[in-house]
């Protein structure tokens, strides 16, 4: 009885998430080339992830305006719907993670000009958590994964942990030798970006197990208390 | 469209029945069976009915659905060959006991049908004529009663100075809100749909739809409908046919957004070949 017969909507759909697809995996690559940006002190590659986010912000207005066209245009019901309403969660999430590959590589800009005071080990370490949840959110998405979206939102608290110390290891830092004040705060902001960006992969993730189960819940363990500097 | 739609609909969300919050039952259903000769139209289905109310019920074609309706004042008596199983009870009383008379039935629960059928009479006379068969001939007080019920059906203003034309006369919409007035006119307490908006152009169609959204308050109502944004948009209890069995029954929000059966996913997608 199952017999497809919406062929052009089912076509239209899956266009829809293609296109989150490929926004999700062109954002994942901006932190990652942001990262190698910092981490090779590489000025050039972090002007190229600035010039880069008006992709995104296409790529953000093309699926929005393809999501309202399917609600307006086809009436989608039951799952179809949550589909449709992920997908326009998922959207501003990616937007937002693009936005802070961006301030990252604002970040490695003005860290070129500096000498590290010690070798960056914990940042890289928490950019491939990150970055790992956006990418495993994503293929949940794409594969209707519930597990992999629960198993997403429970590496936040890994993301977290590390953030916590590395926050408290910074601030050591600063308190011991005020000349490293400048280089640690924005070392600080680079962590607090990549904490942001796993956040929204954990969104992204909760909305997953939406489309496919359609029930809303907070699947992170814990909520974030830990202080949050402001830009 | 010069007119600016009102479309209550949507703006009183907050009106809608959620689950647990359903009010009195007004039919209860239970077990009920239909044969049409040796075919089993109605399959065992369990319902219940909530007063002021709107009950959608949907399916694809030849699921039962307007069987069923039928069912609920015994409008399948009418037709040779049927038996019926199970019982129907309305404020507790199953209505297929032999003491029930049949004529006071479909007083209380009054049916409209798929095409507007007024009787080629005049307005007022189509109005008036159940009331008079039910023995009301005092000239004044059917005056009273056709004033009321097609202001109540939404009519009033647009025929309330040619009453005595010929109720052919008026647009499809106008004559299915004048057959939903006919009904009124006999003070019923449950309005059955069949199908009432598949004659009518868009427009009529959502006047029909507030004019069910208003009288709610006051009657129950249960609406078979092929149209399934319909169902989404007015009722507040969906229940879905299939092969003569009711498949799943729930608030409308939770049956289009997530239902449990994935046949009834299949048909609200529309990926039911």
């Amino acid at each position: 009885m199952a017999t497809v017969v919406r062929k052009s909507f089912e076509e239209q759909l899956q266009e829809l998430q293609d296109d989150l697809l490929r926004m999700g995996r062109f954002v994942e690559g901006a932190v990652a080339k942001a990262m190698r940006a910092l981490i090779n002190q590489d000025v050039n590659l972090a002007n190229e992830v600035i010039q880069e986010d008006d992709i995104a912000d296409d790529l953000d207005v093309e699926i929005f305006t393809k999501a309202m066209k399917l609600l307006a245009l086809q009436q989608p019901m039951a799952r179809d719907l949550r589909i449709i309403g992920t997908a326009l969660k998922i959207v501003t999430d990616l937007e937002r993670i693009g936005d802070h590959a961006v301030d990252i590589a604002k970040l490695a800009r003005i860290l070129s000009k500096h000498k590290f005071f010690k070798p960056l080990v914990d940042i890289p370490k928490l950019a491939d958590l990150a970055l790992g949840m956006v990418h495993n959110s994503l293929q949940a998405y794409i594969n209707r994964d519930i597990e992999l979206a629960i198993q997403v939102c429970r590496e936040d608290d890994k993301v977290d942990e590390l953030y916590e110390s590395l926050f408290e290891e910074l601030v050591g830092y600063m308190e011991r030798d005020p000349s490293l004040v400048e280089q640690a705060t924005y070392l600080l902001f680079v962590a607090y970006f990549l904490e942001r960006v796993a956040d929204h992969a954990t969104n992204m993730a909760e909305f997953v197990f939406f489309a496919e189960t359609g029930r809303l819940e907070q699947l992170a363990r814990s909520h974030r208390s830990r202080p949050e500097p402001t830009p | 469209m010069s007119e600016l739609m009102v479309r209550p609909t949507i703006e009183r969300e907050s009106d809608r029945a959620i689950a647990g919050e359903a009010g009195t039952i007004k039919i209860q259903v239970r077990n009920l069976h239909l044969y049409y000769g040796n075919f089993h139209a109605l399959k065992g289905i369990n319902l219940d009915i909530y007063a002021n109310r709107i009950t959608a019920v949907i399916g694809p074609s030849g699921c039962g659905k307007s069987t069923f309706l039928r069912c609920l004042n015994r409008m399948n008596d009418l037709i040779e060959g049927v038996r019926v199983e199970g019982e129907v009870l309305l404020d507790g009383v199953n209505i297929y006991d032999s003491s029930v008379d049949v004529v006071t039935l479909r007083r209380r629960v009054g049916m409209v049908f798929q095409k507007p059928n007024p009787f080629p009479k005049s307005i007022f006379d189509n109005v008036a004529y159940g009331p008079r068969i039910h023995g009301i001939k005092d000239k004044r007080k059917l005056q009273e009663i056709v004033e009321r019920a097609l202001k109540d059906a939404g009519l009033w203003d647009e025929v309330k100075d040619r009453l005595h034309r010929s109720a052919l006369e008026l647009s499809g919409g106008q004559q299915q809100r004048l057959c939903i007035a006919r009904v009124l006119a006999v003070e019923p307490e449950v309005i059955l749909l069949d199908e009432p908006a598949s004659a009518l152009d868009p427009t009529a169609t959502l006047r029909l739809e507030d004019l069910l959204y208003e009288l709610k308050s006051k009657y129950t109502i249960v609406i078979v409908t092929h149209n399934m944004q319909q169902a989404a948009r007015i009722s507040d209890f969906t229940a879905f046919f299939l092969n003569g069995e009711l498949i799943e029954v729930g608030p409308t929000d939770k049956i289009f957004t997530r239902p449990d059966d994935p046949r009834t996913e299949a048909y609200i997608t529309g990926r039911f070949g």
